[in-house]
């Protein structure tokens, strides 16, 4: 069966989740959103590539700067936006989401940005787009449960070749919450497919997925032996809002084991990068004194993250 | 057919441009010939502002029917484009369209005081109201062959045939 992601010439059709994807196709993702980069510095911050475009955000879950990027991304390119207020809408008065999409289609939509509480949400999408022969629309996954984040992914792979070049020779450490995170999912793939020899996760035992050895990681659970030599730290976010039961004795007790301080992050290379997806619990996952400091990457991560998914839209929207 | 010889012509456009400088004179190439005609010109005439080079696949009118190609370069604009003249650098002029994109780029960076063409080959076959201030030769060219600019591993520019 094809890659539901890929049309029949096997350029990316809808972006889905990192797995899957051959080494050529993120490689070229990268490749395109290096240039985008540049478009910051003009006068004027716009290409005329999604010209006439329509662009819908459907967030049916909260989220301010993955939305905020997607839309800055899509008016860069000239597209036309329009964020839908989920809690306001037709789904709050009962209306399924394959009727919205239905809905949005007859308004000529374009290109959708979906953001889901339920994994799969977005192939469900792309999955009815596809026999409704609406092959024009594109699907995006903006984050779908504890499944993908693929669009993370990808600005975190560009932001490590940003810094590290060569993906062949790293070693690079996810610390965190693994269990509730989308995130950790699309990084784990993109780096194994992109070459990472050695990827490890840190985490407590309840926040750690019984299985997760089987993507081909190393799993540790005191952070300093984790961090050893490390060239890349990719801190994730405390899942409060997905947590259900006592999965955790405290935030203290969490930042004492698993939060990067100064002194923890010794024990990875000095010129070692930490990176962030945001938004960022000071004091829980990280110390100020690091998520400021001289190896924190956290903001060129989001404004790397724009040039991504312009390089993600561009490469739907010319599919 | 033969060919002239590419870095004889550079050397004669460089001739032929110069007495139409202005101390603020830019040149822009479009990747990737003309990047490599604007780098002799600009060694050659001794200017003063940096070489940009731009990639037009951005602004291209076809991006709806061929998508983006994959090698992107880009875009360096090293110098203050507002009230500048500007001398646009291609190998092969044909249909001016890439020309009228390279322009639509130009004017996102500001608003030059003007902008001319300059091109080694002008092949005919125009598409749009382009045309060059400069060209160091003019061949009439079926459409099914491409004019190419190639480089050697030493640096020598060539022009080269293909059918399209």
């Amino acid at each position: 069966m094809r890659n539901p992601q890929l049309n029949s010439h096997g350029e990316l059709q809808h972006l889905l989740t990192i797995e899957g994807l051959p080494r050529e196709i993120l490689t070229a993702i990268l490749d395109t959103a290096a240039p985008f980069t540049e478009v910051a510095e003009r006068e004027v911050k716009k290409l005329p590539l999604l010209r006439g475009k329509s662009v819908f955000n459907l967030f049916f879950e909260n989220s301010t700067r993955t939305r905020t990027t997607f839309e800055i991304a899509a008016k860069r390119l000239s597209a036309d936006v329009i964020n839908l207020n989920i809690s306001t809408s037709s789904t709050a008065k009962g209306e399924t989401l394959l009727d919205t999409v239905d809905n949005l289609c007859a308004m000529q939509a374009d290109m959708f940005v979906v953001r889901h509480a339920s994994s799969g949400a977005p192939f469900l999408m792309a999955r009815h787009l596809a026999a409704m022969g609406l092959d024009h629309i594109h699907v995006i996954n903006a984050g779908d449960g504890r499944h993908a984040h693929p669009t993370q992914g990808l600005l975190d792979m560009y932001t490590i070749r940003h810094y590290k070049k060569d993906f062949t020779r790293l070693a690079v450490a996810i610390v965190g919450d693994l269990l509730h995170s989308r995130v950790a999912r699309s990084q784990i793939q993109a780096l194994a497919t992109l070459g990472v020899p050695e990827i490890r996760v840190i985490g407590p035992k309840t926040l750690m997925p019984t299985d997760i050895d089987r993507m081909g990681v190393r799993v540790f659970h005191d952070m300093r032996a984790g961090l050893r030599d490390v060239d890349v730290v990719m801190m994730l976010r405390l899942q409060n809002e997905r947590m259900q039961g006592a999965l955790l004795p405290s935030p203290q007790e969490f930042f004492k084991y698993y939060g990067l301080t100064a002194e923890k992050l010794a024990c990875a290379r000095p010129d070692a990068i930490v990176m962030h997806p945001g938004p960022m619990n000071r004091g829980v996952e990280i110390d100020s004194a690091v998520a400021d400091g001289p190896n924190a990457v956290i903001l060129p991560q989001v404004t790397f993250g724009i040039a991504v998914r312009m390089a993600v839209m561009s490469m739907l929207a010319g599919s | 057919m033969a060919l002239p010889d590419a870095e004889q012509l550079c050397r004669a456009l460089a001739e032929s441009i110069r007495p139409g400088l202005h101390p603020d004179t830019a040149l822009v190439g479009i990747h990737t010939g003309g990047v490599w005609v604007a780098e002799r010109l600009h060694a050659t005439l001794g200017l003063k502002t940096p070489l940009g080079s731009i990639d037009v696949a951005f602004y291209r009118d076809d991006f709806n029917r061929s998508g983006l190609h994959p090698q992107l370069k880009k875009s360096d604009i090293p110098f203050d484009v507002e009230d500048r003249p500007i001398v646009i650098v291609d190998d092969v002029l044909y249909t001016g369209r890439t020309i009228r994109a390279a322009m639509n780029e130009i004017f996102d960076y500001g608003r030059p005081a003007r902008i001319d063409l300059a091109v080694l080959v002008d092949r005919g076959g125009r598409e749009l109201p382009v045309c060059p201030r400069w060209s160091a030769h003019e061949l009439a060219l079926p459409p099914a062959q491409n004019l190419q600019l190639e480089r050697s591993g030493a640096g020598i520019l060539t022009l080269r045939l293909i059918d399209a």
